[in-house]
């Protein structure tokens, strides 16, 4: 599903921020992707969100190489991948169901069809019945589960969190966590990129551990081979 | 996605960007308002032509030329000569105006009757009245003709009876030309203004349009909206100077009927009407959708979404 084959991100300002990253993750995993911040963990789901382009290397998700994609097809490319923030990015001036049904409403789904599956994606989350709040209204919390539904709601192969648990207590924590784990349970890959070891620790899910911008150790790959034939 | 998703998007994005120009009135109607003057100006111009073309059409046509034989040239070599003159090139018709018929239209008309009677004589020529053809009735074509005629041995003076209609016609032309030049400035500065606005818009949203790409949202939805609010800038602008216009000439309506009775001319100030109306309105638009696309193309690149 996601394979970075010697990558390495440097910013335009001269900062390295990955170097020589390599790592596949299969359909259906849930892996964490820990480190101290500034370790490279969001320049990591950047470029398999392809939000930024590798400087070396090749980032490869859902079998397409993001260093080959025309700008065209950046926006049919991001439909498949869910993503959530760590700053939610929601719309402060529209209600939660215009929020959740964005994505839908991009791809040009039909009304109906937006309706039912905004409502099983707040559902998802335990939302439902918020639908007309603006997310100022909306706990901390409650807006990062928005951002959730709106990452899910469009049923992506790939969901890509950072930090979805960073601003919510413990036991909301683990609620959010089992969500994920919910989802690669039933097919979907998820990488979630989280300081909280603690929580990694209680899933026993594949972890792989930045420190600037290098992995160092965490669960070893575990299909090396895969990488080649993807 | 289906054609009825694709209607209902664009739908939404019209009504989405009627939405936000009316959350912002007093912005819209300023907005408008230059927008509306700067269209306004040159359809005017554009009427005044118009209504200039209709107020002398009844003799701008008009552009006879008499043809003045010397006074000893008889009527019958007149009528010979009219033969010989409506075979040059360009004349459409010749009428032979004996020297009775030109005394007896200058006793009815000129008042002189009695005056006249006392004369023993008749002072007046022969005279051939040209018709020029329609294609010749150009200011050069008409000169020519008159050169023409000038030479001929019998004739004692040619005049052009239309010299002011074609000093009109081209100064209408003149006009003509200006309407253009303004159109054309006007719509430029149109394009700025909207352009302007929608870029305002544009920086406004950042946040919306950034978090759109990033969910998948292509240029195209993107841009989308912004174009529905150029189109309304237009429509709009359009729809207040058609009402500038229409109030302007019910303004002058009165004092031009009076000025034309005067000159017993039924002629009365029309508005702009059918294919003018809908030049202005499909123009407003055109211009408003142009406006927002070089503004939505520019400055939609520059956000692109960062986490």
């Amino acid at each position: 599903m996601i394979s970075l084959e010697r990558v390495s991100k440097r910013y335009p300002n001269g900062r390295e921020a990955l170097t020589n990253v390599s790592f596949f993750v299969d359909r259906g995993e849930l892996v964490f992707l820990t480190g101290r911040s500034g370790a490279g963990k969001s320049t990591l789901l950047k470029l398999i969100a392809l939000l930024e382009r590798p400087s070396r290397g090749t980032v490869t998700v859902n079998g397409r190489s993001t260093g080959a994609l025309k700008a065209r097809h950046i926006p049919a490319f991001r439909r498949h991948i869910g993503v959530v923030f760590q700053d939610h990015k929601l719309l402060a001036d529209r209600p939660v169901f215009d929020n959740v049904g964005l994505p839908l409403v991009v791809a040009g789904a039909p009304l109906a069809e937006i309706d039912k599956r905004v409502r099983a994606a707040l559902d998802q989350v335990g939302l439902l019945g918020k639908e007309r709040s603006l997310p100022m209204e909306l706990s901390v919390g409650e807006q990062q589960r928005v951002g959730i539904a709106r990452a899910i709601v469009g049923k992506p192969p790939l969901i890509v969190a950072d930090e979805p648990t960073g601003n919510l207590d413990p036991d909301l924590a683990l609620e959010v966590m089992r969500l994920f784990k919910r989802f690669s349970e039933v097919g979907v890959t998820v990488l979630v990129a989280t300081h909280d070891l603690h929580l990694v620790r209680e899933f026993g899910s594949r972890e792989l551990n930045l420190a600037s911008g290098q992995l160092t150790g965490g669960t070893p790959d575990p299909l090396p081979s895969l990488v080649a034939s993807r | 996605m289906r054609l009825s998703t694709l209607m209902t998007r664009h739908v939404q994005s019209l009504f989405g960007a009627f939405g936000r120009l009316a959350r912002a009135p007093l912005a819209t109607a300023l907005t408008l308002l230059v927008i509306g003057i700067a269209l306004a100006l040159p359809a005017a111009l554009a009427l005044l032509v118009r209504n200039a073309e209709s107020a002398t059409g009844g003799f701008g046509r008009a552009v006879d030329m008499s043809v003045y034989l010397k006074s000893g040239i008889s009527l019958v070599r007149a009528r010979q000569l009219a033969v010989e003159a409506r075979a040059e090139p360009g004349v459409a018709a010749v009428h032979v105006i004996s020297a009775d018929e030109g005394l007896n239209q200058f006793r009815r008309y000129s008042g002189f009757g009695a005056a006249l009677d006392a004369l023993k004589s008749n002072p007046l020529p022969n005279v051939l009245r040209i018709v020029p053809q329609p294609r010749a009735s150009g200011a050069a074509a008409l000169e020519g003709l008159r050169r023409t005629f000038a030479r001929w041995p019998e004739v004692d003076m040619v005049q052009l009876d239309a010299q002011w209609v074609l000093r009109f016609n081209a100064m209408l032309a003149v006009v003509r030309r200006l309407v253009l030049i303004a159109a054309a400035l006007f719509g430029a500065g149109v394009l700025a203004v909207i352009g302007n606005t929608i870029r305002l818009e544009i920086l406004n949203r950042r946040d919306e349009i950034e978090v759109t790409k990033l969910v998948g949202g292509s240029n195209a939805f993107v841009r989308r909206p912004f174009l529905y609010t150029g189109v309304l800038y237009g429509l709009g602008g359009a729809l207040l100077a058609w009402l500038v216009l229409e109030g302007t000439v019910l303004a002058l309506h009165a004092p031009v009927t009076r000025l034309a009775t005067l000159y017993g001319s039924g002629f009365a100030l029309s508005g702009l009407a059918g294919r003018e109306l809908g030049g202005l309105f499909c123009g407003g638009m055109a211009l408003g959708w142009l406006g927002a696309w070089i503004s939505a193309h520019r400055h939609l690149r520059d956000i692109e979404p960062r986490a």
